[in-house]
């Protein structure tokens, strides 16, 4: 046997077979489905005459055009609740397990998949939305397919797929108080570029990363879509396991001991090789923010936006600028902000909201500043409240609403108007994003959280001793 | 899936670098439950003002430039896995798209809906946008058999690269679940002799 990779590890147990021009017919263990990219699959597959193949395998949540307001009220939108109506109707046609509005589980797909223990390592996930790449934190091969390879996927469980190459992120060292696992992905993007990994499956390895909790992986390797990465992983180890243990769809007992001691051979071995491989000291990495309308333009907190760029990227650059309303060279420091929204499958889980509510304790929002916190999940909303955390974050003027996916696509009523700054912990800034005309900047929840105290980007190293 | 084998046609340039699916076609006009209609939200937000006037620095609106081939920017199709991106494009009529790369997934989406991606170099990228810009009568022929981008202007045959089954596809008008279903004794098979079960 050669020394092998976590991925192809994984990838290699889940080949049914390959075609002579090196096609793999690739076995998906579990299948998220959400309201947004899954009627079109359901209709091709009715058109075809085909059922579901494996209709146990896949899960169901409705979160991209949720309310965030009133979810036990009929929705308002009449689009949305069209959707949300047809998934439901399709769920139940088909006998799919459906975590809707008003039920204990329903959240943003990727927060529920790994807090029920339907994320597991080893496994291959896929879902009709490019930040499945999220479950890749548990050892998972998980990743964003369109529709019609969501019908595929029902009709057989399988997608036919060339193998990816493989890249290896080493991050060594400690990172330094106040700086997160969203400063430290924005920060290895900024460095790549938002088309730096297309084509590669990441594994993200080294101490740095092995010290982060699970949100913080998660958190991680949510965002590896933005530098084009078909996915990102992190091995399994102890963290993941304690983590899992006694979630409700983990294996259990006997099941839970055979699983465990599978899940320890998953990682890559010693000398295993990935066609390109970066190195970043954690050290190095400070509060981040994007002054630019994709991911990849991120600076430092305290530094400044570049004053010039390649040549070929001159003119997106200027564009990207234009629409932002910054300017080359000036510093984002003492900028206004309008919003700021605390949320989306990259930054809402318990641990984000947690650090939120530890920092706004016993401080105001500015008064200008819309400040709204959106949970990932049911669970996590109900237990922020048993923390209390509801009630700090209320005292702070911060509103903490049901889960969804809100303001990050603003495809619910949750939209940022044009022309307003909004800091958010999200994963996209591109143009309108977050609304139309709206200017967003991606940060962790600690500057986020600063950000509406203070009503204008501030350094928060100031803060930090 | 619609076949695809020769194309000739004018060309519309887009030379924006890493233009997302957010900009191809924007959230809130997912909404929609079946494939069709939309075309008329491509690029809704740089296409139309605020007040739903069109945008007339935007090169959709410029009459000077038609056809069946839009030629972008590096990176094209980056971030929301949304098909919708794919279905909008093939919806306004454009069958290929040239860039000097793609985002993963919305490659694969444009190849599952009959819409080419034809990936060419930086040089050749820069050196079409400015000949087209130039002279926006300039034809180009796309030649799939050949896996050849011929523009007559130039005298030149360009070659591209696509994977061979992905190519029968498109020739064919076949998709991928066809084939997967016909794998599925292979599948059953697979399922029963797995090396772990989830």
């Amino acid at each position: 046997m050669g020394k092998k990779t976590l991925f192809d590890k994984v990838w290699d147990a889940h080949v049914v077979r390959t075609l002579p021009g090196g096609q793999e017919v690739f076995y998906i263990d579990k299948h998220l489905i959400h309201e947004v990219t899954s009627p079109q699959a359901f209709e091709e597959l009715e058109n075809r005459g085909l059922s579901l193949y494996r209709r146990n395998q896949i899960v169901a949540t409705a979160d991209h055009n949720v309310p965030t307001k009133d979810q036990h009220l009929p929705i308002q939108e009449p689009l949305s609740r069209f959707q949300v109506d047809r998934l439901t109707e399709n769920c139940e046609k088909h006998g799919v397990q459906l975590y809707g509005l008003g039920h204990p589980y329903q959240g943003i797909v990727h927060v529920i998949g790994p807090e029920l223990g339907i994320t597991q390592p080893g496994m291959t996930i896929v879902c009709g939305d490019s930040h499945t790449s999220t479950h890749g934190a548990f050892g998972a091969i998980a990743f964003g397919i369109g529709t019609s390879q969501v019908a595929q996927v029902m009709a057989s469980q399988c997608l036919l797929l060339s193998r990816p190459k493989r890249m290896r992120i080493t991050v060594e060292g400690d990172l330094r108080p106040g700086v997160t696992a969203k400063d430290l992905i924005l920060y290895i993007i900024a460095s790549l570029g938002t088309g730096g990994a297309t084509g590669y499956f990441v594994e993200y390895a080294g101490s740095a990363i092995r010290s982060l909790s699970m949100e913080g992986r998660m958190t991680v390797c949510n965002m590896s879509i933005e530098m084009g990465a078909r996915g990102g992983m992190i091995a399994p180890d102890e963290t993941t396991f304690s983590y899992l243990e006694g979630r409700p769809f983990a294996p259990q007992g006997e099941e839970w001991e055979k699983a465990v001691a599978y899940w320890q051979t998953l990682y890559s071995d010693e000398g295993a090789q990935f066609e390109v491989e970066y190195h970043f000291k954690a050290a190095s990495v400070t509060p981040m923010i994007t002054y630019g309308t994709n991911p990849g333009m991120g600076i430092s907190l305290n530094a400044t936006v570049p004053q010039k760029v390649k040549a070929s990227e001159q003119a997106s650059f200027e564009k990207s600028l234009q629409y932002m309303g910054f300017a080359p060279g000036e510093s984002l420091i003492g900028k206004p902000v309008d919003y700021v929204f605390i949320g989306s499958c990259t930054n809402s889980r318990i641990e984000d909201l947690r650090l939120v509510a530890n920092y706004v304790q016993g401080k105001k929002k500015a008064s200008h500043v819309e400040a709204i916190v959106v949970p990932g999940s049911k669970q996590v909303e109900e237990q922020a409240k048993a923390e209390g955390l509801d009630k700090i974050l209320a005292e702070a003027g911060f509103e903490l609403r049901e889960p969804g996916c809100s303001a990050c696509l603003a495809m619910n009523e949750d939209k940022i108007p044009a022309g307003a700054y909004c800091v958010s912990t999200s994963n996209r800034n591109f143009e309108g994003r977050q609304g139309p005309g709206s200017r967003t900047l991606l940060a962790s929840p600690l500057v986020a959280a600063v950000s509406a105290v203070e009503g204008k980007i501030t350094d928060i190293t100031q803060y930090l001793s | 899936m619609e076949k695809f084998n020769v194309l000739q046609s004018t060309a519309v340039p887009l030379p924006i670098e890493n233009i997302d699916t957010d900009q191809i076609i924007p959230a809130r006009f997912l909404k929609a439950t079946s494939r069709e209609g939309f075309g008329e939200n491509l690029f809704r937000d740089w296409r139309y003002d605020s007040s739903g006037q069109p945008n007339t620095q935007f090169v959709l609106n410029d009459p000077r430039f038609q056809g069946q081939v839009l030629v972008a920017g590096k990176n094209f199709g980056c971030g929301s896995s949304r098909e919708h991106a794919a279905w909008a494009l093939f919806d306004a009529g454009f069958k290929v798209v040239i860039s000097s790369y793609f985002a993963d997934i919305f490659r694969g989406n444009a190849l599952n809906n009959g819409l080419l991606p034809l990936q060419v170099e930086d040089s050749v990228l820069e050196r079409l946008l400015k000949q087209i810009e130039e002279d926006p009568g300039t034809e180009l022929i796309i030649d799939l058999p050949a896996e050849q981008l011929y523009v007559p202007a130039w005298e030149q045959r360009i070659p591209f690269e696509i994977e061979s089954y992905k190519k029968e596809c498109l020739l064919n008008g076949y998709d991928d679940i066809d084939y997967l279903v016909s794998q599925k004794e292979a599948i059953e098979a697979f399922e029963k002799n797995r090396v772990w079960v989830y």
